[in-house]
């Protein structure tokens, strides 16, 4: 990836705290346009909280977020623009279930976005149409697998056009069977240079498409570097220890 | 918010198995009430005056034209009810505090007291006709027994919005703010269409409470059924073996419109519960 | 005490805000009879509207069809039909057809009052929602736990009494509470069949005293007053039973 690149986003000594449990204690770090970072770490370490800080869905303490030179971490901040750039897929996909899934992935840009209902459908179609589901357009959230549901919840995000995917550990709670369909849409997204910034457990799938590898523990980054070096050369026995738990 | 033990919201109604009562089941209860019936009728014609039966049927048009006045009123206080409730509802999620807490606040007093004591409050305190620029407007007693019954229908309706609101997971409204839905339009657009489906069984079994109350109505001096039902009463001289007759002719009444209420609502909460 | 009451003559003399129940001793001991008759109608018909619940919930449970479909009816009759005309119909009703007895100066009245009427028409109209609760109790009772009790060597009876019912009463409270909070509500109902409970007293009280606005804020607050010590009392009896481990 293009290391002169301005960074799309950019992290710098963010906290965090939930009452008296500080959860994030100074995390920094850039993600460049077009780049695939993965975060990784043992569950508690602050990994999906970052994602809700980067998309202002929880308020930081201090410290400062840029989304493509937007300040998150000020409370003139314009919501809505920031979400039209920044997508987010969720570990419980949290589709709306009173909606078909061709509904779901239209409501956003026809309400929010206020965009001409023909154009949204047809791109609607072409976007589940790209995550292979053919044929569910007019099918329920409840009468899809779990696999389905969380493709349906990609296309949803993507109908809005954004700069930057959040997942958040988006695979955790499906089945295995299913886990690899979302993994081939999450890659296709990836090689076609969408910005995606991912948690999650899937240490092989972090190694093949991540560009950086993040190791996250008790809220701050312990370290990182590229995936080839990273599983091979980690040097704190904090990331050691982890890794060979997992791998 | 604290909330006191004393007003916490009444338990998730109990999903109520209807006994499966049949056609078989009617007509027993039916002969039961006929041997009431019937018993009061042999001491009637013995004493050589009209059978109670006869007498029933002759006052029937009547009587039904009480009855429907009781629907009308029922209607009525649930419609003015809901949509003020729905507001109050929404107002307890409000996230601005003094809404919230005046919501709460209106939600437990006309929930917590008596049905018939809001009746005396709404009778005695409304004002018998309002001027608004001029033009007057008569508040006639049946209006204001209306509102009497759209209090706690208010309060309730209330506490209902503000359970299924809650009970959609937090999940639905996370998914929505990242799509940049603002917080009425997540609201309107996908939490409260979902909060429907699980308003909907509690919320006709309010009606069916409202429809058994306005029989209230009589208490204060408003004509309804039952009004009717103690004029038919003094009309045919008063024999006192005509009162049971009588009074089971209006739990009939309300019996047959309102069991089957309940069983839809017992049906509709079991369709639901097998989507969700 | 006397300084109190003479406070809400002063609040009377001074805002015109007339509390008549508290310094006049007629009217003071016209509410306070009020009071005790509704606490009295509440725990008559609680305590009687309990037994008609376990009752009702075993004869549910019966073996014969018929024995069953008579509890079905009762609860259907009772549970659809306005509680009002209810008592209409017990205390004109049935009170009319029912033979008069003379008493000790030889007049003859009505076997049944008021008061006694108006206990049991409420306690049956509670009872019938009873059967409904303890009997919904009973049946998320685990088959296996009563299994498990029998295969100990407990006889069905025993297993009853000392495995299902402990289990079953923890899980109705929630709703049983809340029959009762309503139950105490619905007492105000005797006021139509003129048992001098509150609201009736306090009818008669702002009739003579002209005082409604008063009266209504003082009697809406009395039922607040009334269905928080109902609840308190309930928190305390679930407080009380709660099982530690088990979300109960």
């Amino acid at each position: 990836m293009p290391e002169s690149a301005v960074p799309l986003l950019r992290l710098r000594d963010v906290h965090k705290r939930f009452g008296a449990v500080e959860v994030l204690k100074g995390v920094s770090f850039d993600v460049a346009m077009g780049e695939v970072v993965c975060i990784i770490g043992p569950s508690g370490s602050g990994k999906s909280t970052i994602l809700r800080c980067i998309n202002a869905l929880v308020p930081i303490e201090s410290g400062s977020i840029l989304v493509d030179g937007q300040e998150v971490n000020d409370p003139a901040l314009d919501k809505l623009a920031l979400r039209r750039k920044v997508g987010m897929v969720f570990q419980q996909y949290n589709l709306f279930p009173h909606k078909t899934a061709l509904q779901n992935v239209m409501m956003a840009p026809i309400h929010v976005l206020k965009q001409d209902r023909k154009a949204v459908e047809e791109r609607a179609w072409a976007l589940l149409k790209k995550v292979r589901l053919e044929g569910k357009e007019a099918s329920y959230p409840g009468e899809l697998s779990g696999g389905q549901q969380q493709r349906v919840a990609i296309a949803r995000s993507l109908a809005m056009n954004p700069e930057l995917m959040l997942f958040d550990e988006v695979t955790a709670a499906l089945d295995p069977e299913t886990v690899k369909e979302v993994l081939v849409t999450i890659r296709e997204l990836a090689e076609e240079g969408m910005t995606c910034i991912l948690v999650t457990h899937e240490m092989g799938f972090a190694r093949e498409i991540g560009d950086h590898i993040y190791f996250t523990d008790r809220g701050v980054i312990v370290e990182h570097g590229p995936p080839k070096t990273f599983f091979v050369e980690a040097k704190d026995p904090r990331t050691r220890q982890f890794l060979d738990q997992i791998l | 918010m604290k909330i006191l033990p004393v007003l916490l919201p009444p338990a998730s109604p109990q999903p109520w198995r209807a006994p499966r009562l049949r056609l078989r089941h009617g007509v027993l209860i039916a002969l039961g009430l006929l041997c009431v019936v019937g018993a009061a009728d042999a001491q009637g014609t013995a004493a050589g005056r009209p059978s109670v039966i006869a007498t029933l049927w002759r006052w029937t048009p009547l009587l039904l034209e009480g009855f429907v006045f009781n629907i009308a009123i029922s209607l009525l206080a649930m419609a003015m009810g809901t949509v003020a409730g729905v507001l109050l509802g929404l107002g307890q999620v409000s996230q601005a505090r003094p809404v919230r807490g005046a919501a709460w606040f209106l939600t437990q007093f006309f929930r917590n007291a008596p049905w018939l004591v809001l009746l005396f409050f709404a009778m005695f305190l409304l004002p018998f006709e309002f001027t608004i620029g001029g033009v007057t407007i008569p508040f006639p007693g049946w209006i204001k027994a209306t509102i009497g019954f759209a209090l706690p229908v208010m309060a309730n309706t209330s506490e209902i919005v503000r359970g299924a609101i809650q009970s959609i997971p937090h999940g639905q409204w996370e998914a929505a703010e990242s799509l940049a839905f603002g917080r009425r339009q997540t609201m309107w657009m996908i939490i409260l269409p979902q909060c429907v489906k699980r308003m909907l069984p509690p919320w006709m079994n309010l009606y069916s409470l409202v429809t058994m109350a306005t029989v209230l109505a009589s208490v204060v001096g408003v004509t309804e059924m039952l009004t009717l039902v103690s004029e038919v009463h003094a009309a045919e001289g008063g024999r006192p073996e005509l009162l049971a007759p009588l009074y089971g002719y209006a739990l009939v009444c309300f019996f047959l419109y309102c069991y089957p209420i309940g069983r839809l609502t017992v049906l509709l909460e079991r369709r639901f519960q097998v989507r969700i | 005490m006397e300084a109190f009451y003479e406070w809400f003559r002063w609040l009377y003399e001074a805002t015109g805000i007339n509390l008549t129940i508290f310094y006049d001793a007629f009217d003071r001991n016209r509410m306070i009879s009020g009071f005790w008759m509704t606490v009295r109608l509440c725990l008559l018909c609680i305590f009687f509207s309990i037994v008609i619940g376990v009752v009702g919930a075993w004869l549910q449970g019966s073996q014969l069809k018929w024995t069953r479909r008579a509890v079905h009816g009762f609860i259907a009759l009772f549970r659809d039909t306005p509680p009002l005309v209810q008592i209409y119909f017990f205390y004109f009703g049935l009170g009319a057809l029912l033979p008069r007895v003379d008493n000790a100066f030889g007049i003859p009245e009505p076997i049944l009052t008021n008061v006694q009427w108006a206990v049991i028409s409420l306690s049956l109209f509670a009872g019938a929602f009873n059967v409904e609760i303890f009997r919904s109790g009973i049946e998320a009772v685990p088959k296996a736990t009563v299994e498990a009790a029998e295969a100990l060597g407990y006889s069905r009876l025993r297993a009853y009494i000392h495995v299902v019912l402990p289990l079953a009463v923890r899980i109705c409270l929630p709703a049983l509470n809340n029959n009762i909070v309503n139950l105490v509500k619905t007492t105000t109902l005797a006021y139509a069949i003129a048992v001098p409970e509150m609201l009736y007293v306090t009818k008669q009280i702002w009739s003579d005293a002209t005082n409604v606005p008063e009266m209504m804020v003082f009697l809406l607050l009395a039922y607040v007053f009334l269905v928080g010590c109902v609840v308190w009392v309930m928190a305390r009896i679930e407080r009380w039973l709660k099982v530690p481990g088990i979300g109960l």
